[in-house]
């Protein structure tokens, strides 16, 4: 396993409810929204619930617990700022609520990844500010 | 729509080379293609009333004043990526049957090779892509863990079909060497002369997992055209027609981000398919020769699930044997493909298409071709297909 990934690119910081979702991250506090009307979780945000169509919901804390859904492991680095960290890889994980989310990994080789791996969501500073998600060994 | 399509017809189509470094930028491929096109239907620019041009590089406006169509009655670009081409098909079906049209140009064209390494010289395109909410998905969730491209967009689906069902290496070498061998049998083809083993596929340095560099298409300049009309005018046209008898389009829920869907493996296609194959009254297995967007040779496994040709989870027994190759039972991409031909985000496929439709193909030819398949596939999995008869 090369170096590990200590985010080389700057937290995005959009606008709108994405933003919202890394505000609260910058926190420090993983949170997704939660449907007030029918309590399913949902990402990455929207302005509707797709399940009942309800638009009130609540930026609800997350266990941080989940699963690897999938993976991949990048050998080359599209973009000169993973040059420094391949093979890296990007994984997805489900969370124990529901939502699954696009992180990197810490503390878990390359050869370690498996399908329904427990983890858990840990957040890094970003290069120039705000927070990113990265999965590590639940434990 | 049924019965509307068949009053639709494919009359002309055009290629240009695929070059690694061209001296024309993307408009300049697309006039080369579109003219190419006329001239393989025998018609002239005036005759154009409908235009579908891709969602990048160019508008309708520049293409009808360059070409000289007067008289531009309807035209719509469709944003479904490397879908968007044979989702046209579709379009162009629609608007002729419907009256909107009476004869529609499609063309496609960019600098796949060239916009990764500019040089001096070639000028650049002044219109950029039309983009959609993938890449607002694609910038806020993937693009800061370092998921840029598409092969890392990919593989996170393909990952997971890939150990859930054991799809073996070979599978999708496989794949990658019945393109090859196709190739061979198409001039234009980037990697004619170029044979490959298997010894070499597995060889191949990963991308990104389960990705080799050998699972991934070339990247050409390049740029095709069809030209769709009237099966009633297309009958006093100089090339047998190939009519359009079923066409679709579909989207994976959510189309715009690649991680929440309930069923990641249940792709555009998946709904596309079941659609289009009604519409033409077919199975697929009725079909002769098939084009798949072959962007990745993953993505080729998860379109053989998604048309119904094999179970879920079972693409990688099915492209043993030579399944796809010609003289197989499903001979795919005949020309090659993106994978050893070029990429022209498909239209290269439906320009094949045809020809073997035509029976023009020569030692690459289908013998007795009377029904072919192509599909699209882009974005985060957006899929479309149009089957297509010979008549």
């Amino acid at each position: 396993m090369a170096g590990e990934i200590s985010y080389p690119v700057p937290a995005p910081s959009p606008p709108g409810l994405n933003g919202q979702w890394y505000g609260w991250l910058g926190k420090g506090e993983l949170r997704f929204q939660r449907c007030v009307a029918c309590s399913v979780w949902r990402h990455p945000p929207r302005l509707l619930c797709a399940e009942c169509g309800s638009d009130e919901w609540d930026w609800t804390r997350s266990g941080g617990h989940g699963r690897l859904f999938s993976w991949t492991v990048s050998h080359r680095a599209p973009d000169p700022s993973f040059a420094a960290v391949v093979p890296y890889a990007v994984v997805v994980v489900e969370m124990d609520e529901g939502p699954r989310l696009v992180c990197s990994v810490r503390d878990i080789s390359n050869e370690e990844l498996r399908l329904d791996l427990a983890v858990e969501i840990g957040i890094a500073p970003g290069r120039k500010g705000g927070a990113l998600p990265y999965a590590r060994p639940l434990g | 729509m049924t019965g509307n399509r068949a009053q639709a017809a494919i009359v002309g189509v055009a290629e240009t080379d695929f070059y690694k470094g061209s001296e024309l930028g993307p408009f300049g491929l697309m006039i080369e293609a579109a003219r190419g096109a006329l001239d393989d239907a025998g018609l002239e620019a005036g005759d154009i009333d409908g235009l579908l041009p891709p969602p990048w590089y160019t508008s309708a406006e520049e293409l009808a004043a360059t070409l000289g169509i007067e008289d531009l009655s309807y035209s719509v670009t469709t944003s479904m990526g490397g879908a968007s081409p044979t989702a046209s098909l579709q379009t162009a079906a629609m608007a002729v049957s419907s009256g909107a049209a009476s004869t529609v140009l499609i063309v496609i064209g960019w600098n796949g090779y060239s916009f990764l390494r500019p040089r001096e010289g070639i000028e650049a395109p002044r219109h950029s892509i039309i983009v959609t909410s993938a890449l607002d998905s694609a910038a806020d969730f993937l693009i800061p863990h370092g998921a840029i491209v598409p092969a890392q967009f990919y593989a996170l689906i393909a990952m997971r079909h890939k150990q859930l069902y054991g799809i073996e290496d070979t599978d999708t070498g496989h794949v990658a060497l019945a393109m090859r061998r196709h190739a061979q049998l198409h001039d234009k083809a980037m990697m004619k002369g170029r044979e490959l083993t298997m010894e070499e596929y597995l060889d191949s340095p990963y991308i990104s997992e389960p990705f080799r560099r050998l699972d991934c298409c070339q990247e050409s300049d390049s740029a095709a055209a069809v030209i769709v009309t009237s099966m009633e005018r297309a009958r006093d046209l100089k090339q047998r027609p190939a009519a359009i008898i079923g066409a679709a389009q579909g989207r994976p829920y959510p189309a715009d981000d690649i991680a929440n869907r309930r069923d990641p493996f249940h792709i555009g296609l998946s709904d596309a398919a079941p659609r289009a194959l009604a519409e033409a009254g077919l199975r697929v297995t009725d079909i002769d020769v098939f084009g798949i967007y072959d962007c990745f040779t993953y993505v080729v496994l998860l379109q053989l699930e998604a048309l119904g040709l094999c179970g879920r989870g079972e693409s990688g027994a099915f492209v043993r044997d030579g399944r796809l190759e010609l003289g197989g039972q499903c001979p795919t991409n005949t020309h090659g493909g993106l994978l050893s031909q070029g990429h022209t985000w498909g239209l290269n496929h439906t320009v094949e298409a045809v020809r073997q439709l035509r029976h023009e193909r020569g030692k690459a030819q289908v013998t007795g071709a009377e029904l072919a398949l192509v599909t699209g596939w882009g974005e985060f999995g957006d899929g479309s297909l149009a089957v297509l008869a010979g008549m």
